[in-house]
């Protein structure tokens, strides 16, 4: 019972203070194994590679993860729902919050310049994911740009045409899947 | 009821499809909130962005609890943040207690291969119509250009350059007849 409650305060903890989302809970991982023995340090590195391979949040992956290593399936759980505890409170008076000041102008301010902020931070991440998918493959050699290059140059030719527009994204990641295992990507 | 189940089935289908995380959940976002149910506006989603990256905790799981909350007060907040955790909660346990060799399964290493470029170009796509709706002028697109080159070339953290867009836009508008009469 007591790794339960353990697992609670430190995912919980998590929750409260990794702000920027899945990556910025990385530090306190590795500072959890000073602690606990659940896992290892050099366990993270798998526990992000498991995380970034398996669909959903990569955040909430690695906390599951971590879970399921220190108690098992209910672990996981446990850790997982410590963890987004925080967000539901917090992300809950925010948006009560905004209820009442979205008219304010000082606010329409503030977020008229926000957006295109994001949208450039946005673009960060695109080239981010960009730079892996192009430049190496899995064993971390140097990979053809060129196929990227088609992939994309194809998909915004596709887009033009109205009712692959309607595809659901997912339908465009299992092609991507097929194409990887084909192509041995 | 059906509507709680709706938004709990909604960010399942989120959680369960993306690889990657948070940023390239875009795509799926936009797709299923925007474009086939219509819950929330563009913008809006993008505010949730804006906010989901200053606030405590995982972002998708903030963008879906955003969503819920609009849409159905707490009890919605809640349903759509369970729908997102579940797939991971379920996958990520099957994982761990069946596959310990997952990760190097050379089909999964090539799959994930080749849905990170497909994630490439969705991404790009999301960028490029988001920031037609966003950037509406002169000044806009250098704020845009602005995050881009401080978040690529600095370690300035992306918090303090969503805060600073922030304040920047509140001392326009106490400063700026124009914006002020609009």
């Amino acid at each position: 019972m007591r790794v339960y409650l353990e697992l609670f305060i430190e995912f919980f903890q998590i929750g409260l203070f990794a702000i920027g989302g899945g990556p910025a809970t990385i530090p306190f991982l590795m500072d959890i194994p000073k602690r606990h023995d659940w896992y290892k340090v050099s366990d993270v590195a798998n526990m992000l590679a498991v995380s970034e391979s398996t669909p959903g949040p990569i955040g909430i992956n690695m906390a599951t993860y971590a879970g399921y290593n220190a108690a098992g399936i209910l672990g996981g759980i446990v850790a997982t729902f410590s963890l987004v505890l925080p967000s539901l409170i917090v992300i809950i008076l925010i948006a009560k919050l905004l209820d009442n000041f979205s008219k304010n102008k000082y606010v329409q301010g503030s977020f008229g310049l926000i957006r295109p902020a994001v949208t450039g931070l946005i673009a960060t991440a695109v080239y981010g994911i960009f730079q892996t998918a192009l430049f190496y493959d899995t064993e971390g050699k140097f990979q053809i740009p060129v196929v990227l290059l088609v992939v994309v140059a194809v998909y915004f030719a596709l887009m033009n045409v109205k009712f692959l527009k309607k595809l659901h994204p997912a339908f465009w990641i299992f092609c991507g899947a097929v194409m990887g295992i084909v192509f041995k990507m | 009821m059906r509507e709680l189940f709706e938004l709990y089935a909604a960010f399942f289908r989120i959680g369960g499809l993306t690889f990657g995380g948070g940023l390239t959940m875009l795509p799926m976002l936009k797709h299923e909130l925007v474009t086939k149910k219509n819950w929330v506006k563009e913008d809006d989603l993008l505010d949730y962005y804006a906010i989901g990256q200053c606030t405590p905790g995982i972002i998708a799981v903030n963008v879906s609890t955003f969503v819920g909350y609009k849409k159905r007060g707490i009890i919605g907040a809640i349903f759509s943040t369970f729908g997102m955790i579940s797939p991971s909660l379920i996958i990520v346990s099957i994982i761990a207690l069946f596959l310990s060799g997952f990760m190097s399964n050379p089909y999964v290493a090539h799959a994930v291969g080749g849905i990170k470029i497909v994630v490439c170009a969705l991404m790009l796509n999301t960028v490029i119509t988001m920031g037609k709706k966003t950037i509406k002028n002169v000044l806009g697109a250098v704020i845009c250009i602005l995050a881009f080159l401080i978040a690529m070339l600095t370690p300035v953290p992306t918090v303090a350059i969503v805060i600073v867009a922030g304040v920047l836009g509140v001392l326009l508008t106490k400063f700026d007849k124009r914006e002020e009469s609009r």
